[in-house]
């Protein structure tokens, strides 16, 4: 009978060495390990045997039944990694095919850097306030201390819609909308869309957009809008941005100024992207004007102000070295998707 | 303004040029554009004198000249020039010169003569005869100068001043002069002033210019003041060298001796003046007075321009002689045989001269400066100087006399001087001492605590206006740079998340954000399709527009986006999916401002663009604004949209907007090839709708059942109705109805349509039993039967 187990071993291990699918070693099983199986067909022979041979060949077979049990799982293991293997070697693929487009929205340029901008000034407490772009004379101009003949109107090249109404030049007329409504402190700036009559070319457009900022408070000075400006220069192009202030006139600030950016390109040197200069104007700025507090009903030797603007193409522009400003609103998606 | 710094250095030493002259002045207030040196296009051209002139032998038209140019040797020029004679001094352009205009000069042959360089005309140096009276225009530049043979022609010609070009801000007409912007360089580089008031001699020969002139001052409020003196036994012939020199370096061309002094008087001072000429005013009277209706004149350029009553005119007995501030006319102005003048220094108001310096369209060096506001204090001193210089060139005997019809204020402003209030302004502790010395400087006096504002001063008013003096010659950037004090308490407004979210949404939906003009063509309307009678049609109009597109401010934002689209699809670009956050203009009442309403505009084309895409991207918005239960109405009859793929959205009674696709008409208009899907929401209304709070609900513990129908229906009943039915009786448990499956065909009756939805219920406390999913289909199959929608058999 030990002959006999030993051929069934070497019977069964050869045929599942021969197996090649996961079904065949199952019928392997059966016909080895089944009930009706061939070890159990030589098990009931132990009956023939004697009380001494009985154990050592009833061991000798539950062996070879866990030694086959664990050939089929070995074999059933290595099919699977067989099949595995083939099926990663089916879906090799060539890596360097494109990847599916999925859309995805663009924010408009000038969206994104105005995003910035306010953020940074939201840092500084500024709060950011929106108004009419359709707007009173009043506001505009003279509750800015440039009544009717003032020659500054001239240059500021307005659409009128009538003697009293017009399409705003500037957004300031927010911040007299505020101070007429908001005691102080006031801390705001005020971004929008403004228009003046320049034919549309490379560098000027009839609607562009200003960001204007207020502080109004007690004793405020020079010196905090000077801080106030610089901190925001650095935050946006950079800490070793480097500004000046140059004397400038508005007629709703004094002292008024013009703050420049030193020449990113050639550090002061003077190049052709400042026209020689080493210095390129950024914006506008200066103390609030005792009439401006005046005609919003803040009295003007209890409470100082400042105030600053800037337009917001330029500084896109200059972000993204754009050199047209038509781009800006012909919405073309091959630029819109560049951002 | 261009300043000629030879001038400016007439009043103070200031020494510094170019680079380093620009940038302190401009640094200090006074803007400088650009500096030129006069020289810098003239290299290597001498005072050259004409040794010999011999005939060419190969031409009859050229002639050979020896040149001592002050070397060893003579250098030989030939020139097709007629005016040459030996022992004249010319300008000799040698071998490797440079002229005007980037001119080369190189030595060559004429007609196989060597010439080693050229003799230059007026023109050639980039002058005209109005800078040398005494030279021809065609012909070489026989110099008459005291000069050196071999000396540089550019020292020799004094052609070689710094023109340094400033942009003067409106506030500051001062500074339109060479003495105020002295002022400003000796303040700024701390030199002194040196400015002596006028000198003219008293004749006492019992003669006086009220024996010659009587002015009237019709409108005092026009012409505050009017001075003027008169000049008889006049020479008229050219003004001296270092007057033209001055001028040209100006900007202004020299004309002869008595006009030179008047525009030599305007650039030094900043006032304006004006020289009749005696004999042509009108019985020897003027009259300062409104022009009259129709009234016309000829100004000094040639130029007829007919008056309007609002124009203010210096008149004679008869007729106009001259447009006050602007230009004189041609019928009273200095001529060859001028005898007696009668110098006009006069102030006239600011916005009258501007308007009509506007409206005559003569915008001249006189209005410039009198429309910025000149003090009235400046005339006499203009006026005294205007005779000083014709004394000085001995060119006319100054009559004893001043007409002066003064109607001016002339005191002084002066209010208290607040040094410490300033330093606190200003954020930097300035010394008291500092700031008068730097107020002085600038010609301001303190009296007795009180600053006193000089007269040329029109723009101080107020202690801010001192403190500005004080800080731009302290250096601006002197002053120190401080963290802002206070509370900042800044976050952004309920409706700037608002905006936030929408973008976010919209981006994350793939649409790209967009930025239009505000005004478009009032024609947009007729491409829209937008009926005849739409109050649409009413909109704001600029009355002075750029051109008839950006004419009106659109009252609708779909012509805008169509627009877009419409570029993009000319451009060859495969889709184009967008949204802008933008405004509507709706007129109110006349004179008051229109309403300005937010919307949000989507425009999509191709790359699976449909009705459908468009809504679910409606739809997304508004779950993303907890904006719910909003219902969509079939548009049939706007003409912008396709009449069967349009639709109203509706959030209770609020109409929140219109969806759908572009009419084909409209499309066409717009020359977009291809289906084109708008949306145009309010904004402003769904702010107020959105509810921004959110609360977490619990996941569900126990299942879900779900059951499929298969419903039929007549073929026009919109599953809008199906669902609001079965919503309405599927009971409390009901989570979620599916619609899965629309059809319309061959297997169906006909004008029939089979709707298939998936029902899906769930109890929150427990599982639901069969017999309870089995109830609310029984209720919900029901209520559809009673609107014949059946399940399908």
């Amino acid at each position: 009978m030990k002959e006999q187990l030993e051929q069934l071993r070497a019977k069964a291990f050869s045929a599942l060495e021969e197996a090649s699918d996961l079904k065949a070693l199952d019928e392997l099983r059966v016909q080895f390990l089944g009930k009706k199986g061939e070890v159990s067909a030589i098990l009931k022979q132990m009956g023939k045997l004697s009380a001494e041979e009985r154990p050592v060949i009833g061991a000798l077979a539950n062996e070879l039944r866990t030694d086959i049990e664990n050939h089929i799982k070995q074999r059933v293991e290595q099919l699977k990694e067989e099949a595995l293997q083939a099926s990663l070697e089916a879906e090799t693929i060539d890596v360097t095919m494109p990847g599916k487009p999925v859309m995805r929205g663009h924010s408009h340029p000038l969206t994104k850097v105005l995003n910035e901008v306010t953020e940074i000034f939201l840092g500084l407490g500024f709060d950011s306030v929106s108004g009419p772009e359709v707007e009173y004379d009043y506001y505009n101009f003279e509750a800015l201390n440039i009544p009717k003949d003032h020659p500054a109107r001239d240059t500021q090249d307005t659409f009128y819609i009538t003697d009293n109404v017009l399409l705003r030049t500037q957004t300031s007329p927010v911040q007299i909308r505020t101070m007429e409504k908001v005691k102080p402190p006031i801390r705001i700036i005020s971004p929008g869309r403004v228009y003046r009559s320049d034919a549309v070319d490379a560098t000027h457009s009839p609607l562009f957009h200003q960001i204007e900022g207020l502080v109004v408070d007690k004793d405020v000075s020079m010196a905090e809008l000077k801080g106030t400006l610089e901190l925001f220069i650095k935050r946006l192009y950079g800490e070793d941005s480097v500004v000046r202030f140059r004397p400038h006139h508005f007629p709703f600030t004094e002292p008024s100024a013009e703050m420049d950016i030193q020449c990113f390109a050639c550090k002061g040197e003077g190049c052709r992207l400042c026209k020689g200069e080493g210095w390129i104007e950024i914006l506008g700025c200066g103390m609030v004007h005792p009439k401006v507090l005046e005609n919003c009903g803040i009295d003007p030797e209890e409470y100082t102000g400042l105030a600053f603007g800037l337009g917001l193409e330029r500084i896109v522009m200059r972000r993204y070295n754009i050199d047209d400003m038509r781009h800006l609103y012909e919405n073309d998606q091959r630029f819109l998707s560049q951002f | 303004m261009d300043l000629s710094m030879r001038w400016l250095r007439d009043y103070t030493d200031v020494t510094a040029v170019d680079r380093e002259f620009s940038e302190a002045m401009s640094m200090s207030g006074s803007k400088v554009e650009t500096y030129e040196h006069e020289d810098s296009e003239i290299s290597n051209v001498v005072v050259g004198k004409v040794l010999s002139v011999e005939k060419h032998p190969d031409s009859d038209h050229l002639v050979i000249c020896q040149l001592d140019v002050g070397k060893e040797e003579p250098v030989q020029i030939v020139t097709g020039a007629s005016n040459v004679t030996p022992g004249v001094l010319v300008p000799a352009a040698l071998d490797n010169s440079t002229l005007p205009g980037g001119t080369k000069i190189k030595k060559g042959k004429l007609r196989g003569v060597p010439s080693n360089g050229m003799m230059c005309s007026l023109g050639e140096l980039g002058l005209t005869v109005n800078d040398f009276p005494y030279a021809i225009e065609d012909g070489i530049f026989l110099i008459e100068e005291e000069c050196e043979v071999g000396q540089d022609i550019c020292s020799a010609l004094g052609l070689n001043d710094l023109k340094v070009e400033f942009e003067i801000t409106s506030n500051r007409p001062d500074c339109l002069s060479v003495i105020g912007l002295a002022r400003e360089a000796a303040a700024t580089f701390g030199k002194t002033l040196n400015v002596k008031a006028p000198v003219v001699s008293i004749a006492n020969d019992g003669d006086d210019i009220h024996n010659y002139i009587d002015v009237t001052v019709s409108n005092p409020e026009l012409c505050p003041r009017y001075t003027c003196k008169a000049v008889k036994n006049v020479k008229i012939g050219p003004s001296p060298r270092w007057m033209r020199e001055r001028l040209r370096a100006s900007g202004v061309r020299p004309i002869n001796n008595l006009v030179d002094i008047t525009n030599f008087v305007m650039l030094e001072y900043g006032q304006p003046m004006h020289a009749f000429d005696y004999r042509f005013v009108k019985d020897h009277k003027i009259d300062v007075r409104n022009a009259k209706a129709g009234e016309k004149i000829v100004t000094l350029d040639g130029v007829e321009h007919e008056l309007t009553e609002d124009m203010l005119v210096i008149a004679d007995s008869e007729k106009p002689v001259a447009v006050a501030g602007v230009m004189g006319g041609e019928n009273s102005g200095i001529v060859e045989d001028t005898n007696t003048v009668i110098f006009e220094s006069a102030n006239f108001k600011g916005s009258s001269v501007r308007i009509t310096a506007k409206n005559l369209g003569m915008r001249t060096d006189a209005s410039g400066r009198f429309e910025k506001g000149l003090n009235a204090t400046m005339t006499e001193e203009a006026v005294l100087r205007a005779c000083e210089l014709v004394e000085m060139l001995g060119v006319g005997e100054v009559v004893d006399g001043m007409i002066d019809v003064c109607n001016a204020d002339l005191t002084p402003i002066s209010f208290p001087f607040t040094p410490e209030w300033i330093s606190k302004f200003l954020g930097v502790e300035i010394p008291t001492d500092r700031q008068i010395a730097i107020l002085n400087s600038l010609g301001f006096e303190i009296e007795d605590g009180n600053i006193v504002v000089p007269y040329f001063r029109t723009d101080i008013h107020h202690k801010a206006d001192v403190a500005e003096e004080v800080a731009r010659i302290y250096g601006y950037n002197n002053i120190p740079t401080t963290a802002i004090r206070g509370v900042a308490n800044a976050r952004p407004t309920e409706r700037q998340v608002f905006d936030r979210t929408i973008n976010e949404v919209l981006l994350g939906c793939g649409l790209s954000e967009v930025q239009t003009y505000s005004f478009v063509s009032p024609k947009v309307y007729d491409r829209i399709g937008l009926p005849v009678d739409s109050t649409l049609r009413n909109s704001v109009v600029i009355s002075n527009p750029l051109g008839e597109d950006t004419s009106v401010m659109r009252t609708t934002i779909i012509p805008s986006v169509l627009d877009v689209l419409s570029r993009n699809y000319n451009n060859r670009n495969e889709h184009m999916w967008c949204y802008e956050i933008g405004r509507e203009y709706i007129p109110t009442q006349e004179g008051k401002l229109p309403n300005e309403n937010n919307m949000i505009a989507i425009g999509m084309y191709e790359n699976g663009a449909d009705y459908f895409a468009l809504k679910g991207i409606v739809e997304t918005l508004l779950k993303a604004l907890n904006v719910t239960d909003i219902e969509f109405e079939a548009v049939k009859d706007n003409p912008t949209f396709h009449p069967g793929q349009t639709a109203r959205v509706f959030k209770g009674d609020v109409e929140i907007g219109i969806i759908g696709q572009i009419h084909p008409r409209v499309a066409a208009n717009y020359e977009i090839g291809t289906k084109a899907f708008v949306a145009n929401l309010s904004a402003d209304k769904l702010f107020d709708l959105h509810e921004p709070e959110r609360q977490y609900a619990q996941l569900p513990k126990f299942p879900a059942s779900s059951r499929d129908l298969a419903l039929v229906c007549d073929k026009t009943t919109p599953v809008a109705k199906i669902e609001k039915i079965i919503r309405g009786a599927a009971g409390k448990h009901l989570e979620a109805v599916k619609l899965f499956d629309v059809y319309e065909g061959e297997h169906m009756e006909k004008g029939k349509k089979s709707v298939a939805y998936t029902i899906v219920l769930r109890n929150k406390q427990n599982t639901l039993t069969d017999e309870e999913v089995d109830n609310a289909v029984k209720r919900v199959l029901k209520a559809l039967a009673a609107e014949d929608i059946v399940l399908r058999s």
